[in-house]
């Protein structure tokens, strides 16, 4: 086995310092090094969703990706965009549509909810569905999610307006 | 909504003012889960704690020679390397089996393999460190020798002479036979105008819950008690199987059930490494953790269907259907899956068949067979999607050879609604259902006449779409007739119990678990009605056989109408002790006070009494303020289970609507509408969504799913790159509606509603496929329907 790698990054705006083997995926770093049980390991293959994270502004499955590859660099949980109030709205229509059952898809759901609406004022059902067609959902039949979206994405348009 | 029937109880908990039933009121505690704060088992970490990773055979049936474990053992970060033998005076084997499924046979199964391996992905030894990436290298380096048995793959030969027995001392591969008679059968074939026959295939698919099964065993020496975490619906019988099976006493052990990453019937069973990491806490006297990863849920998680069933139907011109007869046959794996067994779906689809409709003339038989693959057992919907698919396949077939509306078929022989109560040909007894009323609804929602006509113009231009439809009856809230009576430790009964806390507010304990169905809510939404306080005072307790009355939990679609209405008899138990209270506090007559949003109130005029918060501060604190010879009881405990009926049939129809590119074979939904008659509705948006969710594991099942299987046993497609679950954007929009039938055999009238949904939906697509291909004179009986079954039946490929 290969030693410890000395890693530094930002997570959810603190600073985290840590010795991490190579072969550490960041899903199991965020979980059981940072204790962030919001990032949900499913598949371990990248077709799930689950353990979505934002890696530099960008959505990446942390499954994929090394711990020692964000070094230097900035990630943020949805621990990090709850505190931050970033996603309230969006948990708010969640909650008032019952987008969620078990819970577990939930997080990386937001995750990639939010990375469209950052990209597209009005997305429409369909650009929807296809954003979030690599979150895997065995609950709610995919149709409140797309609702709750739908219904931010209006809220946040008219409180631009 | 329509309601074919009200209850004439003039004062109902639904007539309550500021009542939440039937109110679409958000769950309770979300914010938990949204913010990533939830507490899942595969979050959980204990003091000590090690992780368990299982060395399982690559083999689906082999001789155990020799097992090596002196490498492993020196691996950095191992703690043991147990083997099968070495766990055997810890836990003991079990049968699963049920003495109301006459005949049923198994063979003893251990929580890791002794001597033999019959599936691929069986445990043979466990390997336990300090982290699971230790453990994983500690398994690497176990070494197993093998001497490979004849793999029994293919149900349809299971039986034949020349097929190895894979349990010598059974006899033979047949795990359970069931044959059922009733009626004139071959009279009622004899005087049909027409008779249809057709093999209906269903692939064998999984539950892949989002999270995988998960369990911490933390066993305390010191206090001889053992604590599982475990995502289970069903944790009073995991207490019983666990105390059973070690050596102890249930008060001995405690299960805890947290938030639960999705179940759908995967995670009501007991698995053998379940067991084996409970007996390793035991052996180890530390908690023990393990997480299954994608690659063992598939070969270990239950698998389900994987029936081929051969369906008869005569019916008379004029579309009356004469008889029904089936002969299915499926198999489950190398053992009947403990304990609920695996001969359930088997039943379910002789039960089943035909239940719609009039005719009493029924035939069927049902075989279920053993063979070298992972265990079948009970999955979301057991048995609905197999006979809902054969009955309204058959039904469709026998309309077309007749030339009859698939509509108007289903008018002429579904069960009258002012028939009941009834039985079917299979002995269900029927309440109260609502077919006709159900099936008007659905014309309404889906414009049947404008679909059909732009059916017809379409296909001027070579697209080709069609509507299926597909009624059905579900089982729920079933009695000690599922389990109980075949001497299962499995309960059928739940308890409720509530109290007024200091402060007021409300504590409720409940049997019925949560996996996000709602239980919480509806439960919330039951006390707070009843009592007459607002939903964010009442707390609702689950998951914990510590804290919990004794009770089933939530499977078979049962939580809201046998957990609900304990939840209901407790609160007015409660309630009526809260007024006996204020009533002697202020001097009154109990019957003329009420409590309205935390306040006992005037019941005549709503005046405000004295408040919840205030009656509490005097009962707790200054009861020597109280008369003499009052004893208040804040706290009330009722338990509920359905005794007239054995199972509370609910029933609806389905339809979808889609479109089949003969070019390339792939499908696609355009919408899909369900009207469903759960009884009474609690709360109508957590009852869509279960239906919704419900339709699209239909769907998958109609489409995607299927764990395939090559002739040595091997699963080929064991990830989720392979096997193909559905996402967002190739489902539909789905309509629901509803039918209001409550059962009177409860106060509160609620059935069950979580699996309806998946009951009709692979019926409803292929009923659609075969109408949309009907230029083509092409009939398909097989799910999933891939692009390559669709262009192979086109003969296009």
């Amino acid at each position: 086995m290969t030693a410890s790698i000395p890693i530094s990054l930002e997570v959810n705006g603190e600073r985290v310092e840590a010795s991490v083997l190579p072969r550490l995926n960041l899903a199991d770093f965020i979980r059981e090094h940072l204790q962030l049980t919001g990032t949900h390991v499913g598949c371990e293959h990248g077709v799930c969703g689950a353990c979505t994270v934002r890696v530099n502004g960008d959505i990446v499955r942390s499954c994929l990706m090394l711990a020692v590859q964000a070094h230097g660099g900035s990630v943020q949980t949805i621990e990090g965009l709850s505190d931050s109030g970033e996603v309230a709205d969006l948990q708010g229509a969640f909650r008032e549509r019952n987008a969620l059952q078990c819970g577990y898809c939930t997080p990386g759901m937001l995750m990639a909810a939010q990375d469209l609406l950052k990209l597209q004022a009005e997305p429409s059902r369909d650009e929807i569905r296809e954003h979030l067609s690599g979150n895997y959902c065995r609950c709610t039949g995919y149709q409140a999610i797309i609702d709750a979206v739908e219904t931010t994405a209006g809220q946040r348009r008219s409180r631009s307006a | 909504m329509t309601l074919p029937s009200s209850k004439s109880e003039p004062l109902s908990i639904l007539d309550r003012p500021n009542s939440y039933i039937g109110k679409a009121v958000p769950r309770p505690n979300l914010d938990r889960l949204m913010q990533g704060r939830g507490q899942y088992v595969s979050d959980i970490e204990l003091a000590r704690m090690a992780h368990v990773v299982y060395v399982r055979s690559p083999h689906a049936h082999a001789r155990i020679t020799a097992i090596d474990v002196t490498a492993a053992k020196k691996m950095p970060g191992v703690i043991a390397v147990v083997t099968g033998k070495d766990l055997a005076g810890i836990i003991t084997p079990w049968i699963g089996v049920l003495s109301h499924l006459k005949g049923l046979k198994s063979a003893p199964q251990h929580a890791i393999a002794i001597d033999r391996v019959c599936w691929q992905g069986e445990a043979v030894a466990a390997v336990v460190a300090s982290n699971r990436a230790l453990a994983e290298d500690g398994a690497e380096a176990v070494t197993v020798e093998y001497e490979e048995l004849e793999a029994v793959t293919d149900m349809e030969t299971a039986l034949d002479p020349g097929t190895p027995v894979i349990h010598a001392s059974l006899g033979d591969n047949l795990a359970f036979e069931r044959v059922h008679d009733a009626g004139v059968v071959d009279r009622a074939f004899a005087d049909a105008d027409e008779v249809v026959e057709a093999d209906f295939v269903f692939g064998r698919h999984t539950g892949v819950t989002l999270e995988p099964r998960a369990v911490v065993a933390d066993w305390n020496p010191a206090e001889a008690r053992l604590t599982i975490y475990q995502g289970s619906q069903a944790p009073h019988m995991v207490q019983n199987i666990a105390a059973r099976h070690l050596g102890l006493e249930e008060r001995q052990v405690r299960v805890v059930c947290k938030d639960v990453g999705g179940s759908f019937g995967i995670k009501v069973h007991i698995y053998a490494d379940e067991m084996a990491t409970y007996a390793l806490s035991k052996l180890l006297r530390r908690p023990v953790k393990f997480v299954a990863d994608r690659v063992e849920s598939f070969n270990t998680d239950i698998h389900a269907r994987d029936h081929r069933c051969r369906g008869k139907i005569g019916v008379r011109r004029d579309g009356t259907i004469l008889a029904f007869e089936i002969d299915d046959l499926t198999g489950i794996g190398p053992y009947s899956m403990y304990p609920r067994t695996s001969a359930i779906e088997a039943n379910q689809v002789v039960n089943l068949v035909g239940g719609p409709y009039v005719t009493q003339n029924y035939r069927a038989r049902a075989r279920v067979v053993f063979q070298n693959k992972n265990v079948t057992c009970q999955y979301r919907a057991v048995g609905h999607p197999i006979a809902c698919s054969v009955t309204e396949g058959l039904v469709d077939l026998a309309a077309m050879k007749i030339g009859m509306d698939p509509v108007e078929i289903r008018r002429r022989n579904l069960i009258a609604d002012d028939a009941y109560p009834c039985s079917s040909p299979a002995g269900l007894r029927f309440e109260k259902l609502s077919h006709h009323a159900s099936l008007t609804k659905l014309m309404q929602m889906m414009d049947y006449g404008r679909l059909r006509a732009d059916q017809t113009e379409l296909r001027k231009k070579n697209i080709h779409r069609g509507i299926g439809i597909a009624s059905f009856i579900e089982v729920t809230n079933p009695s000690a007739a599922f389990y109980g009576v075949g001497g299962a430790k499995i309960s059928s009964q739940d308890g409720v119990a509530v109290r007024l806390d200091a402060q007021g507010s409300v504590v409720c304990q409940t049997s019925i678990t949560e996996q996000g169905q709602g239980s919480e809510s509806l439960t919330a939404q039951i006390v707070g009605s009843v009592l007459g306080v607002s939903m964010e005072r009442v707390r609702v307790i689950l998951g914990d056989t510590d804290n919990t009355p004794y009770g089933g939990g939530t499977w078979a679609s049962r939580g809201a109408g046998i957990g609900g209405e304990a939840a209901l008899q407790a609160t007015k138990v409660l309630r009526k002790n809260i007024l006996e209270v204020a009533a002697a506090i202020l001097q009154a007559n109990p019957a003329e006070l009420d409590i309205a949003d935390g306040v006992v109130v005037n019941a005549s005029d709503g005046a405000a009494r004295i408040e919840l918060r205030e009656l509490a501060r005097i009962v707790y604190f200054r009861p020597d303020t109280l008369p003499p010879g009052v004893q208040p009881e804040l706290m009330a405990t009722r338990h509920y289970v359905p005794r007239e009926y054995p199972f509370a049939f609910t029933n609806g129809v389905q339809a979808t609507w889609l479109e089949v590119d003969i070019d390339t074979g792939f499908i696609k939904l355009l919408k899909h509408w369900v009207v469903e008659d759960c009884g009474t509705i609690i709360n109508p948006q957590l009852v869509d969504e279960q239906i919704r969710g419900g339709v699209v594991q239909g769907l998958g099942a109609a489409l995607f799913e299927k764990c395939i299987y090559d002739e040595r046993g091997q699963l080929t497609n064991a990830n989720m790159a392979d096997y193909l679950v559905p996402m967002s954007c190739e489902m539909p929009d789905i309509d629901v509606g509803h039918v209001v039938s409550p059962t009177s055999e409860s106060e509160l009238g609620a059935k069950g509603a979580g699996e309806a949904g998946t009951a009709g939906a692979a019926a409803a697509v292929s009923n659609a496929v075969n109408d949309a291909l009907r230029p083509f004179n092409v009939t398909i009986t097989e799910i999933p329907l891939t692009p390559q079954i669709v262009l192979t039946a086109l003969g296009r490929i």
